[in-house]
């Protein structure tokens, strides 16, 4: 009886606290949503993006032209379902005009097909990493100053080839749109170059099991080109390493990021000396890079250095904050100011300049790397190359690039 | 031969008093829910809580009624989701047929239904956590297959740009028509489960949960009482499947994982099994939670919180909140007498 009453006393003040959030907003704070996986296979990855989200808020001293800034979080699980969830309880029940967000690449063609049906809301991307995001079919108001997975590739297959010598290269990938995205920026300079991909396995997030995957490389491979995220890459370079494999790896961008480098065991000696590229380099020793990662290191829980994810939402939500800045937080216009101001924005970052092209997709630095040890015995991204300004179709003329096709698990093919 | 008698000699009641004064209040509590509350209460708590009502009620059906605890309940509505996808329009690229909702609807029922029929044949011949183990391995098999078959389910991403239909001059997607079609559904569902309990195919279903034996030694088919069951059942959750699918506008396997199984079961363990009301109770409550658990505790230990909350319903009454009802009525009739004597 008594615990009845209080489990209505608590429904009643949460509904209560929840329902006039709306109503409550004063006009001294702009409300920002913020879209992570906060649960599922990516969940640390979804926790450095939010740290990547605060440092830029921090940096601001939390305020915006003379506002307050206020973040309003969603989780999702990585599954474009629940980032759609998350993302309409932030705009429709919290009512956030701007949104960051989602960290993952089905979830942002998701959320870029609800953006369509929210013209007076700006969408502006967290990690999600899909080509198809921006390249094809894209929304007006959905936009990313983090560049997308093929572009994170910039010199990575020209630098095997050459450099490293494989000719040929077995590809192991999580099987949805990011990944697809990942191999196909590998690939196309890859295979250019006169290299051979024999085979490519697909598996899917959560895999716990990649011993029928292990088995399935072909021997005669140079080296292994994984593109695996969180605690699927974890699970598969311990396998395949217990299973006496030893073909070099190539790591895709977050395969070698912070979130799966500062993982125990014996993994560290399996990565020393993968090549990889990226948007970041951990020894990165431009001085903006320095004091960014100086701030990050504020943030509670915080990696040695900040990961690709807290980096993207970094870069995004002090485009955002830029952005705001630029129209003194009014976005009474549905926004529409916002945009303009956003869609000109160019902005120098931690790691160089960021503008956008036409389809609002950045063009940025990115950043060829070695995983070493450093001084204090943390794996690390060490910087081989900068490859300067990539855009979105890697630098070949639009149609041409639009005649390769849309990516998925067959496209590109080199055998 | 004095049954009938009986029968015949009980007062004749309308059809109001049959309701009962619960039913009526919450019908019209229901029916005006849409004038207080915002278009995010009324599809992403309201509609919402329904649809998984009906995929718990569909749950409550097989377990309450017939014994048998189902976990893929969210795999049959997942079929009928991906059937509306596959036989109506999408923007994928794949499949597609273009068929209209009025043709496309009743195959995706029907699609599910078989499913579900054949997912009981599948599992009649185990019991109690056999058949819970069973069902699990179906569901966990369709989100791998659908997370792995690309020339039907289009993978991981599953299809997108679904729309709900839109005729006499409504758009049934938007916020107030959704909400009174889920409600329209669901109190279809809950009637026809709340009759169907009653009737002869009801009562044989519940003599045989209880002793399947002795059915089976006075010559009732159990088996195929069994299925018929599961069949039923899958027409309820084919219907909350179609609902689902045009309340997202999208399906793919993260739709019909088993964290979803789970949440189907969740939701009828904690609103109780033993009145078809009870999924209902405990989709709002479950809804509820995993919307604004976040708001309360922050993004890092929301789950702890939804978790703990669930922990306590069950250890409070282990029959769910239609259990803590029945505790607390006797109470209730109890000081309400006071005035009068």
């Amino acid at each position: 009886m008594r615990m009845h009453r209080r489990t209505l006393l608590a429904l009643a003040v949460f509904t209560g606290l929840t329902a006039p959030s709306m109503a409550l907003a004063a006009d001294d704070t702009i409300k920002i949503g913020l879209l992570a996986t906060f649960e599922g296979p990516f969940t640390v990855l979804g926790e450095d993006g939010e740290r990547g989200a605060m440092t830029a808020v921090a940096e601001m001293n939390g305020t915006v032209a003379g506002k307050k800034v206020k973040i309003v979080k969603g989780s999702s699980d990585a599954s474009p379902d629940s980032a759609v969830r998350a993302a309409r309880k932030l705009v429709e029940q919290d009512g956030v005009k701007v949104l960051v967000g989602p960290l993952s690449g089905d979830e942002g063609i998701a959320v870029k097909d609800y953006a369509k049906t929210q013209p007076n809301v700006t969408f502006i991307n967290g990690t999600s990493a899909a080509q198809d995001t921006t390249l094809r079919d894209p929304a007006e108001n959905f936009f990313r100053f983090s560049t997308d997975g093929a572009q994170w590739m910039a010199g990575l297959g020209t630098y095997a080839f050459n450099d490293k010598g494989y000719k040929k290269v077995a590809t192991v990938a999580e099987d949805y749109s990011f990944p697809y995205t990942q191999v196909f920026g590998f690939m196309a300079e890859f295979c250019k170059a006169g290299g051979h991909v024999p085979s490519k396995s697909w598996v899917p997030i959560g895999n716990k099991d990649f011993s029928s995957v292990i088995a399935a490389i072909p021997e005669d491979v140079d080296a292994i080109y994984v593109a695996l995220g969180g605690a699927d890459a974890v699970n598969f370079l311990t396998q395949y390493q217990q299973g006496g494999g030893s073909a070099p790896l190539i790591g895709g961008s977050i395969t070698v990021d912070q979130t799966v480098l500062t993982s125990k065991g014996k993994l560290r000696d399996v990565l020393k000396g993968t090549p990889s590229a990226g948007p970041t380099a951990d020894t990165n020793d431009a001085p903006a890079w320095k004091t960014f990662v100086e701030a990050y290191k504020k943030q509670p829980g915080a990696f040695p250095s900040p990961s690709l994810f807290a980096h993207g939402y970094y870069v995004d939500m002090k485009a955002t904050l830029l952005g705001l800045d630029q129209v003194g937080g009014d976005v009474s216009d549905g926004g529409k100011k916002l945009r303009d101001a956003l869609s000109k924005l160019s902005f120098d970052t931690p790691t160089g300049k960021v503008s956008l092209d036409k389809n609002r997709n950045a063009i940025a630095d990115i950043f060829l790397t070695e995983v070493t040890e450093g001084a204090d015995g943390n794996l690390m991204n060490k910087l081989v190359k900068v490859v300067p300004q990539v855009n979105q179709t890697l630098g070949i003329p639009e149609d041409e690039f639009m005649k390769l096709g849309a990516v998925n698990r067959d496209n590109p093919s080199c055998p | 031969m004095s049954l009938a008698i009986t029968t015949n000699l009980t007062p004749q009641q309308n059809w109001l008093e049959r309701l009962g004064a619960g039913h009526i209040i919450l019908a019209v509590a229901l029916v005006l829910y849409p004038l207080v509350a915002s278009d995010f209460f009324l599809t992403q708590i309201g509609g919402y809580s329904l649809i998984f009502g009906m995929l718990g009620l569909s749950l409550m059906l097989l377990a309450g009624y017939g014994g048998m605890v189902s976990l893929a309940q969210i795999t049959v509505a997942g079929i009928s989701a991906y059937a509306i996808a596959i036989l109506g329009n999408n923007n994928s690229n794949i499949l597609g047929f273009g068929w209209p909702w009025w043709l496309a609807v009743p195959f995706a029922v029907l699609a599910a239904a078989l499913a579900s029929a054949l997912i009981g044949w599948i599992s009649v011949r185990t019991e109690g956590i056999y058949t819970i183990m069973i069902t699990l391995a179906i569901a966990t098999a369709t989100y791998y297959f659908a997370q792995q078959n690309y020339a039907i389910f289009n993978g991981h991403s599953g299809y997108a740009g679904i729309r709900a239909p839109a005729f006499w001059g409504i758009g049934w997607r938007d916020a107030r028509p959704f909400y009174y079609l889920c409600l329209g559904l669901a109190v279809l569902s809950y009637a026809a489960v709340l009759y169907g309990s009653r009737s002869t195919f009801g009562m044989t279903l519940q003599a045989i949960r209880d002793n399947p034996r002795r059915m089976r030694a006075l010559g009732y088919h159990v088996t195929a009482h069994k299925v018929f069951a599961w069949l039923l059942a899958g027409v309820i959750a084919g219907l909350a499947g179609v609902l689902l699918v045009w309340f997202n506008g999208r399906v793919s396997p993260g739709t019909i994982g088993v964290d979803a199984a789970i949440d189907v079961l969740i939701i009828a363990v904690i609103g109780g099994l033993r009145h078809p009301i009870g999924p209902f109770l405990g989709a709002v409550v479950v809804v509820l939670m995993q919307t604004f658990a976040i708001d309360i505790v922050g993004a890092e230990r929301f789950n702890t919180l939804i978790g703990m909350v669930f922990l306590v319903i069950v250890f409070v009454s282990p029959d769910g909140i239609l259990g803590l009802w029945g505790r607390i009525k006797p109470h209730l009739a109890q000081e309400s007498l006071r005035p009068g004597q």
